[in-house]
């Protein structure tokens, strides 16, 4: 057995196999295909599919607004309750607890605003290059601005969010828990 | 070196934080800063509000997930639940449910040291003090800051916490160490209703000097959510200025903001009741909300003759669950403005507690409902004290009562301007009737959060800018000393009361050392008994009052009591001191015996335990 004289991967090893190999390929193709092979780059690892969070995981902050709107003005139970048996002065004072708490939990998580403060029914100019998030053009949408109109709905905008933060422990499926009293 | 100064109102029901930056050379005006504080507002859920609610939550260990009442500052959530959820699930779980801590903190009747919260409840609920829970909000209030300011720790700043004027030596001596246990070594004291004053000033800038001056006296009405408190600063020229001296507070009272919703939930409920229809707890709960929102629009708009109020039921069936009443405008005005804001006579007293036989356990709540009464009380009382005062700080002579000339409301109870009416009305009429002029309103109080930036304010003044209310103790202060008689049986020998810490000593400074002089047993507890006055604005450190039991200008507090510590075998050694009083700069009431011809010095302990 030959006796190493470097080791394998010092600059003298590496010279050595280098030299070995470039006469080997030259004379053995099955040899040279197999450095081809070696040589070619490492296709890249392939991309793990990413697991797709459920669906609750994904919009748990649109299901965490629903549970504000039920917590703090019943508006779960009001919509999931049958209205056809109920007076309407009935459902009317229901009307004033979901009307009150989700107008607190509203005032609570944003400041509102309208997106346009000129009155409702005023006319007013679109100039060119309006946020067409923020405008909607209706009726007879022609030509390029600015535009003339009339003010059909002021728009809201949200100048501040104040949403509270919910921990990822929990289970944003549960927009209300079983109360069980003791 | 501070960075801040941060105002603290640990109130009854709730708390806010207000911050200064020390380096400003301007007041604030009106965008006096607070901080948001956040808290859990649902099970996994952390919002963050101007108020912590004032209640704590001892929660079961298998109650909530894993997590549930995690906090940024407290990942695992463990331990007691502070604010808005503590409020809304405690009131379905009364049990484990802390509320009016202060309260209890200024309870001379109970062990404030000891674990008796939440009051009644069974064994399994793991009690704390009034102490601990004072400290547990603050503790919040700190972890809140130190969130959101890293670099500058709560701990590190110049903290103002207020305290109603009311609260004696005792009561503020354990809302300090409330703040040492919150980690808040750096705390100074401030009356609440200086603190409301202090925020009308900054609020008004320069121009209120336009609002007041030289003569005037200005008597702060604060109706807090638990307590109403009255001061009394007067306005004087010195120097080419005004100079504020705060001349009298009143008595603690009891009665709050809260009292009035419940005056007005009872009076539903037992309409209800007659019809029929029975509340739970968690329902009536809702109907003290509703009837607060009835009040408050039924307020805001002259024009509305009565107001919905809807009680929702607990079961997931809300229209066929809610139970229907109505507020209307005279059960309003019956209850509430008249109830609580009578039209009273300058010399009508308030109804005080009957005494029982047996010890007052539960809160003292106040017996008459009536704050005007109670104002009426408190002015006469301080007439007749300022009368024979050699150098009162306002002029009576020929007054029943001290006449105000401007009222500042403070407190969320006066967002109804109906009730601030009725108080000037009041005031108005008494003052017609003894030959007075009206009062005028100082106006543009933020009713909610004013103690708070009128504390972060002050703790600014202290660094010298501004104008500083001056005052001192608004009590004078005595030890109870028993006189030598023959044993008699079934009969106490009488007390007498020496006078150790005159009326109106400034922060950072000492009394005279008064000449009697006691002996004290070197290695065993010796108790003084302690009380108060505060409408006795003459007397002088040694003066001597005979049967302090029965005099009802002072007020017995919690005693006081110290042991001597034993030296190099001296157990058992009788040591002659004096007694000595010093008002720290920081704003507690100190005592200590000081030895006679020798160098001892030793504290006195203000004894929170409980009054005998």
């Amino acid at each position: 057995m030959e006796k190493p004289i470097q080791s394998e991967t010092s600059f003298w090893g590496r010279l050595r196999t280098a030299w070995a190999g470039f006469h080997r390929a030259l004379a053995n193709p099955d040899f040279c295909r197999q450095v081809a092979e070696l040589l070619r780059p490492a296709p890249a690892p392939a991309q793990a599919k990413p697991v797709e969070p459920p669906p609750e995981k994904r919009h748990a902050s649109g299901l965490g607004v629903l549970s504000l709107l039920q917590r703090e003005g019943r508006l779960i139970d009001f919509l999931q309750e049958d209205m056809a048996a109920f007076s309407d002065a009935e459902i009317g004072a229901a009307a004033r607890v979901v009307h009150a708490g989700c107008r607190k939990m509203l005032a609570d998580c944003c400041t509102l605003e309208p997106v346009l403060k000129d009155a409702e029914g005023a006319a007013i100019k679109v100039p060119a290059g309006f946020d067409a998030q923020r405008i909607r053009l209706t009726g007879n949408v022609a030509g390029s601005p600015p535009f003339s109109g009339t003010l059909k709905h002021h728009g809201w905008l949200a100048v501040a969010v104040r949403l509270p933060a919910v921990s990822d422990a929990m289970d944003a499926r549960v927009l209300a828990p079983a109360e069980v009293e003791l | 070196m501070s960075t801040y100064s941060i105002g603290i109102d640990l109130g009854t029901t709730n708390s806010a934080v207000s911050y200064f930056k020390l380096a400003d050379a301007q007041a604030r005006g009106g965008a006096q800063t607070m901080l948001g504080i956040p808290q859990i507002t649902a099970v996994g859920a952390v919002g963050e509000k101007l108020l912590l609610p004032s209640f704590l939550y001892l929660p079961n260990a298998q109650e909530f997930p894993a997590g549930g009442l995690a906090l940024p500052w407290n990942p695992t959530g463990q331990g007691a639940v502070a604010g808005e959820f503590a409020r809304s699930h405690g009131s379905k779980v009364p049990m484990r449910l802390v509320s009016s801590a202060k309260s209890w903190l200024c309870h001379a009747g109970v062990d404030r040291l000891g674990a008796i919260l939440p009051w009644q409840a069974p064994e399994e609920v793991q009690r704390i003090s009034p102490l601990e829970a004072s400290a547990r909000y603050l503790a919040h209030l700190r972890a809140a800051w130190d969130h959101q300011f890293p670099a500058e720790a709560l701990a590190e700043q110049d903290v103002v916490l207020t305290v109603p004027a009311s609260f004696d030596a005792a009561a503020r001596e354990l809302t300090l160490k409330a703040a040492q246990q919150a980690g808040l070594p750096k705390v100074t004291l401030i009356e609440e209703p200086q603190a409301a004053f202090y925020a009308w000033i900054e609020q008004m800038g320069e121009g209120f000097r336009k609002h007041v001056k030289p003569g005037d006296v200005v008597l702060v009405v604060d109706v807090g959510g638990g307590t109403t408190d009255f001061s009394l600063i007067a306005v004087t020229a010195k120097e080419g200025d005004v100079a504020l001296t705060r001349v009298a507070v009143g008595d603690h009272i009891l009665l709050g903001g809260d009292n009035m919703d419940l005056a007005l939930a009872h009076a539903v409920n037992q309409r209800l009741a007659a019809a029929g229809k029975k509340l739970d707890a968690w329902q009536f709960n809702a109907l003290t909300f509703a009837c607060r929102q009835a009040k408050e629009s039924l307020f805001a708009d002259a024009a509305l003759k009565h107001h919905p109020l809807v009680v929702p039921g607990r079961g997931s069936s809300l229209v066929g669950g809610t139970i229907k009443a109505e507020l209307s405008r005279e059960e309003l005005t019956r209850i509430l403005t008249d109830g609580f804001f009578p039209k009273a006579a300058v010399t009508d007293a308030p109804q005080s507690a009957r005494r029982t036989g047996l010890t007052q356990m539960a809160l003292p709540y106040a017996q008459d409902a009536g704050v005007t009464r109670h104002l009426a009380a408190f002015l006469t009382r301080q007439a007749r004290a300022m009368a024979t005062a050699h150098d009162a700080p306002v002029a009576v002579t020929g007054q029943t009562f001290v006449h105000p000339t401007a009222v500042l409301f403070n407190g969320g109870a006066f967002k109804a301007a109906p009730l601030k009416e009725r108080v000037l009305a009041v005031l108005n009429t008494w003052l017609a009737a003894d030959g007075g002029q009206p009062v005028t309103e100082l106006a543009g109080a933020e009713l909610d959060l004013a103690v708070a930036r009128g504390a972060a304010y002050y703790g600014w003044v202290r660094h010298g800018h501004g104008l500083r209310i001056r005052g001192g103790t608004a009590r004078a202060y005595y030890v109870g000393i028993e006189t030598a008689m023959p044993a008699v049986p079934g009969l106490e020998p009488p007390v007498k009361a020496l006078c150790v810490a005159p009326f109106g000593m400034e922060e950072g400074t000492q009394a005279d050392v008064p000449p009697q002089e006691f002996g004290l047993v070197v290695g065993e507890p010796t108790r003084f008994r302690f009380f108060a006055s505060s409408v006795r604005r003459d007397d002088r450190v040694g003066t001597m009052l005979e049967e302090a039991a029965g005099n009802d200008e002072l007020e017995e507090a919690a005693p006081i009591e110290t042991t001597l510590p034993v030296q190099g075998g001296n157990e058992g050694k009788l040591v002659p001191v004096n007694l000595q009083a010093a008002v720290t700069e920081i704003g507690t009431l100190e005592l200590r015996c000081l030895e006679k011809g020798g160098p001892g010095s030793w504290k006195l302990e203000l004894n929170v335990r409980m009054k005998e």
